[in-house]
């Protein structure tokens, strides 16, 4: 049996500066959550990873770069530079470094909500 | 699908690796030692200082994951295929429905009497390790019992903890699987002249009291021949045995000298037990070498990971003939160093193959021996020797590995290269795309250009890319080859783009950013870059614009480039704390601002430390306490320190002619004046200066990008010093300047800089690869040669009029303040972030001690 999912507010999309990330309580998770814009300015929504960054073993992801590589959206890591899919958490560097991906959500009146894993 | 497997040694923790991305996988791992999987290969490394922890093979978080369950001390004692359970010591059992058996091996000791005498050791585990350091610190004299390569390589270990140190050997030479005859002889000699005797065809036969009272002889070791010695403790190296035991009392088939025997799947006689690494034994043969074990866990990884999606057993590949992932056997192929002598061979390096025949080259001056062994057509190679020199493995592997056609004269290979003539190499370019260029992490070298092609061009990317090279490391010139040649092919000429999504060098967005008068890094990139930027542009446009226009770092439109040093404008440390380094212009400071500094440390329990820069670090600090430090520093006069920044670090002063007797000039002074005029200044690298008060240099200025000297008459400019990781003597650009024109001709030099340079090129770098040189530089610093001294100058004014120090400006914005918390919807601080009390100080605790609970 699964309960139903539990979504915990976060922030609003405008307290995150755009193409940056900031940390977030969801549940005992520490969760990174990025808000992307494009260089033209529109939103291109908002994604969730874990923010331990196993590496280091240091909860920073949240306070990484946000960029991409050959083509998919990635943060890199403040400590040791290696990087996350945003989607999947996949660590581009070893995949034995990857990180969850949280499910995330924008309510129509700007709120992030992340879902409990 | 329940998988247990026994052993997390390197060849069980490869295969974890291997099936780590499967959560549909639900593993216990038994693991008899005290801690999981660790570099045995590197093993040795523990005497010159490397801890357990850096020899671990583990990647923080790993064991963390849901479904993967570490038991560590839990010993494996029985299996009982029927009910498909495995026992445990502790009498617990875990039931599986496909199980791993990865026990590695145990060091064989010869039964000889007294063997089990205190101080009779092996080497295989860290426990052995210490067990060794500890009877080393109580020792004069060390053997080690079998002279193969572990055993040369414990003799090493043995020496180096300064022990009189013997090799006794049972058969006639030193590593005998390896080299032959004479390279064994050539071997000994190099290793007795290191100061390691060595005793060969020795059979001990027991081992007794010796006649030392205490250190110097406390065992005798007594030979067959008659002869004896006496010695404080003996290091058993004599081999390896796999282990075994489990599946022998369970039934499974064995080798008929021990070893589990395995198909090419890796399958043992019981098709839901496997067999992987050094306890397996294939085709006849136990692999004591740590490749072909990890290509045993690829292929088990891979059936694994099929069946666990529900494939039916039947469509397992059976046959031989299958295309799924097989283990075919390994090449024994090894490069050493031991004691400091090359060693090498390769394939059949005895000559055993019929017909074959040798050529043969030894230098008994130089002391290096090297042996061919080539068919009976004097067309392949089949093996190889190398001793004393071993720079040809690389080339000579891929000859035999691929059959790559000898040259006409095979004997050039080993000949030393004449004076005037090239030494005939192989060109990588004969290689067949399918020749394994890395063993350690099964890279061919198509694999390699396949990843060039892609654009990883340069061997950080391809190591990055590939992870060949990032394990032993021998392949590391081969790599390279292989790099360079298919660079060469595919014409490159210009490789200093910035990244992937600007094909321009930094010099060239400097300019551009000026010209087009470019203000934000969107703006950049929508102009002339691609995609959305990545850690590498970002910041360094976020320099140039700083640079260019000397926006504060902090103004929002800035904010997503900068790196988390500059974000919030501190040094991020291991554990995800930050430093503080308050600014000590030259390194002069009050008492008073010291007891500031003191009582800031103390209020936030802050670890400090004198830097290597004249300044005080204070380090531990979280990211919500940085503004509140910072509160109190500002208020007591102090100013960032920029220690986070791409940006003038220090000028280093000595005390000068105020209080020094040799003084000249008032060094401090212009220490000051110069560091207060190029605080905060944004460039390519950080920037260092320093002020000596006369020639005996005591602020070391000649290692600095900008050091000035001074003279009976003024002062002497030096540029493009550095110390770090390539020292470099700074050159001096002109003599006996006043004040004026020494602050002048540092305005123009460093502008120059700033404007050329490329990303994180020092000022030593760049005056070594801008064209024209010193030559260059000097004219177009001293005798504005380039016509644009005035703009220049002018350029600098407008950055040291429009100065802001960074935190006071921090403090005093509260939506800059805003960032500085750690979760952005609870108020709590990051409990991941603990210390401990080393010293009467404070220090982060380790990734081990931490208590994986608290990570969440
Ligand atoms: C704190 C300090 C060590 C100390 O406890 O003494 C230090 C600490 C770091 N140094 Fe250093 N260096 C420190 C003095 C030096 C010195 C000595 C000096 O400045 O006189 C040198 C050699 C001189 C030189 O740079 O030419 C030095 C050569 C380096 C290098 C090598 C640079 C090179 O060109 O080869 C790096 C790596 C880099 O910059 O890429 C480095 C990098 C670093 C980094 C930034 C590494 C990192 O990314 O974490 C360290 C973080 C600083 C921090 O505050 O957290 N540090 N480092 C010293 C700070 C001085 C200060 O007051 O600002
Ligand atoms: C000092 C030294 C130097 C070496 N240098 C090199 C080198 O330069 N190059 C190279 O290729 N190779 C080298 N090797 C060999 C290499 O380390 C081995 O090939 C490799 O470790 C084999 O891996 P494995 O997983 O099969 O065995 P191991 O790494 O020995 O792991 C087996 C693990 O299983 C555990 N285990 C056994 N039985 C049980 C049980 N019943 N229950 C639970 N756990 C159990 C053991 O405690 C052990 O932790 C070296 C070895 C040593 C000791
Ligand atoms: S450099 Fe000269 S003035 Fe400075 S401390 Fe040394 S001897 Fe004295
Ligand atoms: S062969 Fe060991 S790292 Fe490539």
């Amino acid at each position: 049996m699964t309960l139903a999912p539990r979504w915990t507010y976060v922030c609003r999309v405008a307290d995150i500066v755009p193409n940056t990330g900031v940390c977030a309580k969801v549940g005992v998770n520490q969760v990174a959550v990025f808000r992307l814009v494009s260089p033209g300015g529109e939103d291109e929504g908002v994604y969730a990873i874990d923010n331990f960054e196993p590496r280091s073993a240091a909860n920073v992801l949240s306070r990484g770069i946000v960029g991409d590589s050959s083509g998919e959206i990635v943060v890199a890591s403040p400590v040791y530079k290696n990087h996350f899919c945003l989607k999947t958490g996949r660590c581009l560097e070893d995949e034995t470094w990857s990180v969850r991906p949280y499910e995330v959500r924008v309510s129509e009146d700007g709120l992030i909500l992340v879902r409990e894993p | 699908m329940k998988l247990v497997v026994i052993g997390n040694g390197m060849v069980g923790h490869k295969l974890l690796e291997q099936i780590a991305d499967r959560p549909d996988l639900d593993v216990t791992v038994l693991c008899e030692e005290p801690r999981p999987a660790y570099d045995r290969v590197h093993l040795s490394e523990f005497f010159s200082g490397k801890t357990a922890e850096d020899l671990s093979l583990v990647a923080p978080g790993f064991f963390d994951r849901e479904g993967l369950n570490l038991k560590l001390n839990a010993k494996a004692v029985g299996i009982d295929r029927t009910a498909k359970l495995v026992k445990l010591a502790d009498g617990t059992t875990v039931p599986y429905d496909k199980l791993v058996l990865a026990t590695g091996s145990y060091p064989f000791v010869p039964p000889v009497p007294g063997r089990e005498r205190p101080g009779c050791l092996v080497y295989r585990t860290i426990e052995d390790l210490e067990a060794m350091r500890e009877w080393g610190a109580k020792s004069k004299i060390g053997v080690v019992v079998g002279g193969g390569l572990l055993g040369l390589e414990c003799a090493k270990a043995l020496k180096d903890m300064g022990l009189a140190t013997h090799v006794v050997e049972f058969a006639p030479r030193l590593m005998t699987v390896q080299v032959d005859d004479m390279g064994g002889r050539l071997l000994r000699r190099k290793i007795e002249a290191l100061g390691v005797t060595v005793h060969t065809q020795k059979n001990t036969s027991e081992i007794v009291e010796g006649p030392g009272m205490g250190v110097g002889g406390r065992h005798k070791m007594v030979f067959a021949d008659g002869g004896a010695l006496e010695t404080d403790m003996i290091v058993f190296s004599a081999g390896i045995r796999p282990r075994d035991e489990l599946a022998r009392s369970s039934g499974i088939t064995m080798g008929e000298r021990g070893g589990i025997q395995i198909d090419n799947h890796c399958r043992t006689s019981d098709p839901d037990i496997y067999a992987i690494g050094e306890c397996a034994l294939w085709g006849g043969k136990i692999f004591g070498l740590v490749a072909p074990g990890y290509d045993m866990a690829r292929v088990v990884a891979a059936q694994l990971k099929t069946l666990s999606l529900g494939e039916s057993v039947a469509a397992q590949p059976q046959g031989e003939g299958s295309t799924a992932l097989q283990f075919t056997g390994a090449d024994m192929s090894t490069k050493l160093k031991l004691l400091g002598v090359d060693v090498a061979s390769i394939g059949d390096a005895q000559g055993a193959t019929p017909g074959s025949l040798n050529y043969l080259f030894s230098d008994e001056v130089a002391g290096h021996y090297k042996k061919l062994v080539v068919s009976a057509d004097n067309k392949t190679l089949l093996g190889a020797v190398l001793v004393g020199e071993a720079e040809d493995y690389g080339s000579l592997l891929q000859f035999a590995l691929n059959a790559i056609p000898l040259p006409a004269h095979p004997e050039e290979l080993i000949l030393p290269a004449r004076e005037g003539g090239a030494k005939t190499g192989m060109g990588v370019d004969l290689l067949p795309d399918a020749a394994m260029i890395c063993s350690c992490n099964n890279v061919t070298k198509g694999a390699l250009c396949g990843a060039i092609a892609e654009g990883s061009t340069t061997i950080a990317a391809l190591k990055k890319c590939t992870k060949a090279a990032t394990s032993c490391g021998g392949c590391g010139p081969l790599v390279k080859q292989v790099l360079d040649a298919e660079l060469k092919k595919a014409g490159v000429t210009v490789l200093n783009h910035l990244c992937e999504h600007f094909a321009y060098s930094r010099q060239e967005m400097f300019h551009l950013v000026k010209v087009g008068q470019l203000k934000t890094f969107d703006a950049v990139l929508l102009a002339h870059g691609k995609g959305r930027g990545c850690d590498i542009c970002k910041p360094a446009v976020g320099s140039i614009l700083a640079s260019a226009w000397n926006e504060h770092v902090l103004k929002p439109k800035h904010q997503s480039v900068q790196d988390t040093n500059d974000y919030y404008l501190a040094n991020l440390q291991k554990d995800g704390t930050y430093s503080v380094v308050p600014r000590i212009p030259g390194g002069e400071i009050t008492p008073e601002k010291l007891i500031v500094i003191g009582r800031v440390a103390q209020r936030f329990g802050l670890y400090t430390k004198i830097t290597g820069g004249q300044r005080i670090d204070l380090f531990g600090a979280r990211v919500e306490q940085l503004p509140l430090i910072w509160k109190d520093l500002v208020d007591a006069g102090f100013e960032s320190g920029h220690a986070y920044g791409k940006a003038l670090r220090t000028v280093k002063s000595c005390v000068g002619s105020t209080w020094c007797r040799y003084g000249v000039q008032d060094s401090v002074h212009m220490a000051i004046f110069i560091e207060e005029r190029y605080r905060g200044l944004r460039s390519p690298h950080k920037i260092k200066m320093a002020v000596s008060g006369c020639t005996r240099e005591c602020a070391e200025a000649q290692g600095k990008d900008v050091g000035v000297i001074a003279t009976e008459k003024g002062w002497n400019l030096y540029v493009g010093g550095n110390g770090g990781m390539k020292p470099r003597h700074a050159d001096l650009l002109a003599t006996d300047l006043d004040d004026q024109t020494l602050v002048r001709y540092i305005d123009r030099f460093l502008m120059l800089y700033i404007r050329t340079g490329d990303r994180l090129q020092r000022t030593s770098t760049w005056m070594d690869n801008i064209e024209g040189g010193l030559e260059y530089v000097k004219k177009a610093v001293c005798e504005d040669s380039l016509g644009i001294a005035a703009e220049l100058e002018a350029e600098m004014q407008k950055l040291v009029d429009t100065y802001e120090c960074e935190w006071k400006k921090a403090i005093n914005t509260p939506e800059t303040l805003k960032r500085f918390r750690h979760f952005v919807n609870s108020q709590e601080p990051d409990k991941n972030i603990q210390f401990v009390d080393e010293r009467g100080q404070i220090r982060p605790l380790s990734k081990l001690e931490k208590n994986p609970e608290s990570v969440s």
